[in-house]
C-alpha cells in the first residue's frame, strides 16, 4: 500500500439513546473513498446513511448520538479521537457538507454573500474585502449567472436549484478533500437534478475531491457514482463498482431495489417487482440476518451475522445462504 | 347525469384558475399569478392521464381546480356529462362522491387524532349513508381492498409507516367508490420498494373498480408505467398530450424533449452525458407573453411568437402539441400551422 485512500470508513457503529433503550441506527459499516473518486451509498429510509455522514463529520444530534465504535481514517488519521475545536477545523475546511434542503442549510436572514464569505473568514486569513471577492468567484464556479449581483440577495429571493448552488458553494469555498453530499437533488426537478449533478461532476475534475453522495434513487446512483454501498438496516449488504453492481447484483435487497424501479422500456401497467414488507424500525431489528427478517423466514445464521464476503475483486456481499445468490 | 360511453368521464374545457397577488398596507392587488392558464384535456373512462411538468407549473392547482378545491376562474369542467364549474353547497358534495382525491404525504392529509376507522368512515357520514353497521362492514372492505386489513381501523394514521399511511389515503378515496381520483404525487414520498407496491394497489383498484386516474407526478419513469396518454404542462399551460408511448418515444414539443433528456440512465453501463436543460420555470406571476419555453431558452424567434395562437393543434392521430415555432421542428411547425 502506497497511500492509505481519502477516507476509510471502518466498523463504524452509532447509536442513539432512546426511550426503547440504546438503538444502532448504524451497526458495523466499512468502506473507502479515494480522491477523485465518487462513492454512492444507498437504501431507504431508516438505513442509517445519513447516520453514517453524521458519524464521519460529527454532527450526530446530541447529547442522544454517540459512536460506540470503529474508525474514521481520514488522510489516515482517525477523526473519532478528535476534540471539538480539532473537528471544527476539518469541517468546512477540509470536508465540505451538502444538505437535501437548502433552505435549513441558509441562514434566511443573512445575505448570501456574508454567508459564503463568513468560510472563508473562517478558514483562512482573508480579508474582508478578499473574501467578499473569492465568494464571488465562488458562485461564478457553481455556474450562479450575474454573481455580483446575485451574492447580495437573500436566500429567499432564489430558486431552489440557485439555493443548492450556493450550498454547493459554500461546501467547496475552501476546497475541500471530501465533499459529502446527503440528498442534495432530492428536493429538486429533473432538470435542475441534471444541472446539479453535472456541477458536482464538474467541480470535482476541477478539484480532484472525493465525494459520498448518499440517495435514495438509484437513476442518480448509476449516472454519477464509481463505487457503491447498499445499506439496509444500518448494515452494509453489498458493496461493488458500479457496472457490477447493476450488472450482477448478489444480494436479495440490492435485486429487490433494482427490480422495483419502473423503467421507461418496461411495458405499460405492467405489475412491478416489490420487496415484501416494510423496513423494520431499529427498535424491533434481530442480530441474525435483517434482510431474512423483512421476508419473513428464519434467517439460516440464526442470531449470528451473515459474514461479509469478498466475492470478486472489490465486490462484497453480506453471505447469507437465503439471500446471497452464488 | 348521463352516462354515455362516448362521452368521456372528464371533459375539462379552457380551465383558468388565478391567484390575486396582494401586497402593501392595504393588500392592493399588485398581480395575478396564472396558476393554470387555460387548459383543456378528457379523460375517458377506465382511463388514466398522466400530468407531468416540473414544480410550479400549475398541475396540482389544476387537480385542485378539477375537484374545486380550488375555485376555477373561468372554463368548464364537465363530468359524465354535466357542468359542474358552477356547483356549490350540496351539489357539489354530491359530485365529490364521485371524484376523490389522493395526496402526496399521508401523514399531512390524514387526521392524526382519529382512528383509522373513523378517517374511512368520515365521507359515509358526510353524505349520511348506510347505518352504523354497514359503514363498520364497508370500512372493512374497504382495507382489505388496499391490503390493511380490517385490524388497521383501531389504530392511529401515525403508528404506520409511509406506504400503509398512503394505503389508508387510498381507502379514505376508494370508500365511496369514485369514478375518478385525481392522484397528486401519491407515490414520491415513498421509498422504492414501497412504491411500488402502491402503485401496483393503484393499477390492480384500477382493474377491479374500473376507476379513472389523473396522475399528477414529477417522476416521469413512474407516469410512463400507469399512464394510457400523457399530458405535459408549462408554465400553467399543456404543451403536449400524446398517448404514453408516443410521448415518450416521439416527443415533439422541445420542453418534453427536455424533460425525458433529464431522466438519469438507470444503467450505469450506457451512461450518456445528459442534455442539460438551463434555467428555471419563470414565475407564473408575470408570464412572457409569448411562447413561455421559447423565452427560457432564449429561441432566437421568441419574438415571432407574441400574438401567435400557441393553442394545441393536432400534429397525428390523438398526438395534440402547442403550435409553437420556438418548441417545434420547422417541419413539424409547418405541419401543425398546415393542419390547423
Amino acid at each position: 500500500m502506497s497511500e492509505p485512500p481519502l477516507l476509510e470508513v471502518a466498523g463504524l457503529v452509532t447509536s442513539f439513546e432512546t426511550e426503547q433503550g440504546l438503538l444502532r441506527a448504524v451497526d458495523g459499516v466499512s468502506f473507502s473513498v479515494a480522491k477523485g473518486q465518487t462513492l454512492g451509498i444507498v437504501g431507504e429510509s431508516g438505513c442509517g446513511k445519513s447516520v453514517t455522514a453524521m458519524s464521519i463529520i460529527q454532527l450526530l444530534p446530541q447529547p442522544a448520538g454517540k459512536i460506540l465504535g470503529g474508525q474514521v481514517l481520514f488522510h489516515g488519521q482517525n477523526l473519532l479521537g478528535l476534540g471539538d475545536s480539532a473537528m471544527r477545523r476539518i469541517r468546512g475546511a477540509k470536508i465540505g457538507v451538502v444538505f437535501q434542503e437548502p433552505m435549513t442549510a441558509l441562514n434566511p436572514v443573512h445575505r448570501i454573500g456574508r454567508q459564503l464569505s463568513e468560510t472563508f473568514r473562517l478558514h483562512s486569513k482573508m480579508s474582508k474585502r478578499e473574501a467578499w471577492d473569492a465568494s464571488i468567484e465562488m458562485l461564478r464556479l457553481v455556474r450562479i449567472p450575474s454573481p455580483e449581483e446575485r451574492i447580495s440577495d437573500y436566500p429567499h429571493q432564489l430558486s431552489g436549484g440557485m439555493r443548492q448552488r450556493v450550498v454547493i458553494a459554500i461546501a467547496l469555498a475552501c476546497r475541500p478533500d471530501l465533499l459529502i453530499a446527503d440528498e442534495p437533488t432530492t428536493a429538486l426537478d429533473v432538470t435542475v437534478q441534471a444541472q446539479i449533478l453535472d456541477l458536482m461532476k464538474r467541480l470535482q475534475a476541477e478539484m480532484g475531491m472525493g465525494i459520498i453522495l448518499i440517495t435514495h434513487d438509484l437513476g442518480v446512483i448509476a449516472e454519477s457514482c464509481d463505487e457503491v454501498v447498499v445499506m439496509y438496516a444500518g448494515r452494509v449488504v453489498e458493496r461493488a463498482p458500479v457496472r457490477e453492481l447493476f450488472a450482477q447484483p448478489r444480494h436479495a435487497y440490492t435485486r429487490g431495489l433494482l427490480a422495483s424501479i419502473p423503467r421507461l422500456d418496461a411495458p405499460r401497467k405492467s405489475r412491478l417487482a416489490t420487496i415484501p414488507g416494510r423496513v423494520a424500525g431499529l427498535d424491533e431489528v434481530v442480530s441474525g440476518c435483517r434482510f431474512c427478517q423483512r421476508m419473513g423466514r428464519t434467517p439460516s445464521t440464526g442470531k449470528n451475522r451473515p459474514p461479509f464476503l469478498e466475492i470478486a475483486p472489490g465486490h462484497w456481499v453480506e453471505a447469507c445462504p437465503l439471500c446471497y445468490d452464488e | 347525469m348521463t352516462n354515455d360511453p362516448a362521452e368521456p368521464l372528464l371533459s375539462v374545457r379552457d380551465l383558468k384558475v388565478h391567484f390575486p397577488v396582494r401586497s402593501g398596507v392595504f393588500l392592493r392587488q399588485t398581480g395575478v399569478v396564472h396558476a393554470v392558464d387555460g387548459v383543456s384535456l378528457d379523460i375517458g373512462h377506465g382511463e388514466t392521464l398522466g400530468l407531468v411538468g416540473e414544480s410550479g407549473c400549475g398541475k396540482s392547482t389544476l387537480g385542485k381546480g378539477i375537484v374545486r378545491l380550488e375555485k376555477p376562474t373561468s372554463g368548464s369542467v364537465r363530468f359524465r356529462g354535466f357542468d359542474i364549474a358552477p356547483l356549490h353547497g350540496s351539489l357539489l358534495r354530491d359530485m365529490r362522491r364521485e371524484m376523490q382525491m389522493v395526496f402526496q404525504d399521508p401523514a399531512d392529509s390524514l387526521n392524526a387524532r382519529h382512528s383509522v376507522r373513523a378517517i374511512i368512515e368520515e365521507p359515509y357520514i358526510v353524505h349520511k349513508l348506510g347505518t352504523a353497521k354497514q359503514r363498520r362492514m364497508w370500512v372493512d372492505e374497504a382495507l382489505e381492498k388496499v391490503g390493511l386489513g380490517s385490524s388497521a381501523g383501531e389504530r392511529f394514521a401515525f403508528e404506520f409507516s409511509g406506504g400503509q399511511r398512503q394505503r389508508i389515503g387510498i381507502a379514505r378515496a376508494i370508500a365511496l367508490k369514485p369514478k375518478l381520483i385525481i392522484c397528486d404525487e401519491p407515490v414520491s414520498a415513498l421509498d422504492v420498494s414501497v412504491q411500488s407496491q402502491v402503485i401496483n394497489l393503484l393499477l390492480d383498484l384500477q382493474q377491479d373498480m374500473g376507476l379513472s386516474y389523473l396522475f399528477i407526478a414529477h417522476d416521469l419513469a413512474v407516469v410512463k408505467h400507469v399512464s394510457d396518454r400523457v399530458a405535459v404542462m408549462y408554465l400553467g399551460k399543456i404543451v403536449e398530450l400524446a398517448g404514453a408511448d408516443a410521448i415518450y418515444q416521439n416527443p415533439r414539443h422541445a420542453y418534453t424533449k427536455a424533460l425525458l433528456a433529464a431522466i438519469p440512465e438507470p444503467d450505469p453501463a450506457q451512461r450518456r452525458p445528459r442534455a442539460l436543460l438551463e434555467g428555471d420555470v419563470p414565475s407564473p406571476i408575470n408570464p412572457p407573453a409569448g411562447s413561455a419555453f421559447g423565452h427560457r431558452i432564449g429561441h432566437p424567434r421568441y419574438q415571432e411568437s407574441i400574438g401567435m395562437d400557441l393553442s394545441l393543434r393536432e400534429i397525428s392521430p390523438g398526438h395534440f402539441v402547442a403550435a409553437d415555432p420556438c418548441c417545434l421542428t420547422e417541419e413539424d411547425f409547418n405541419l401543425v400551422r398546415a393542419g390547423g
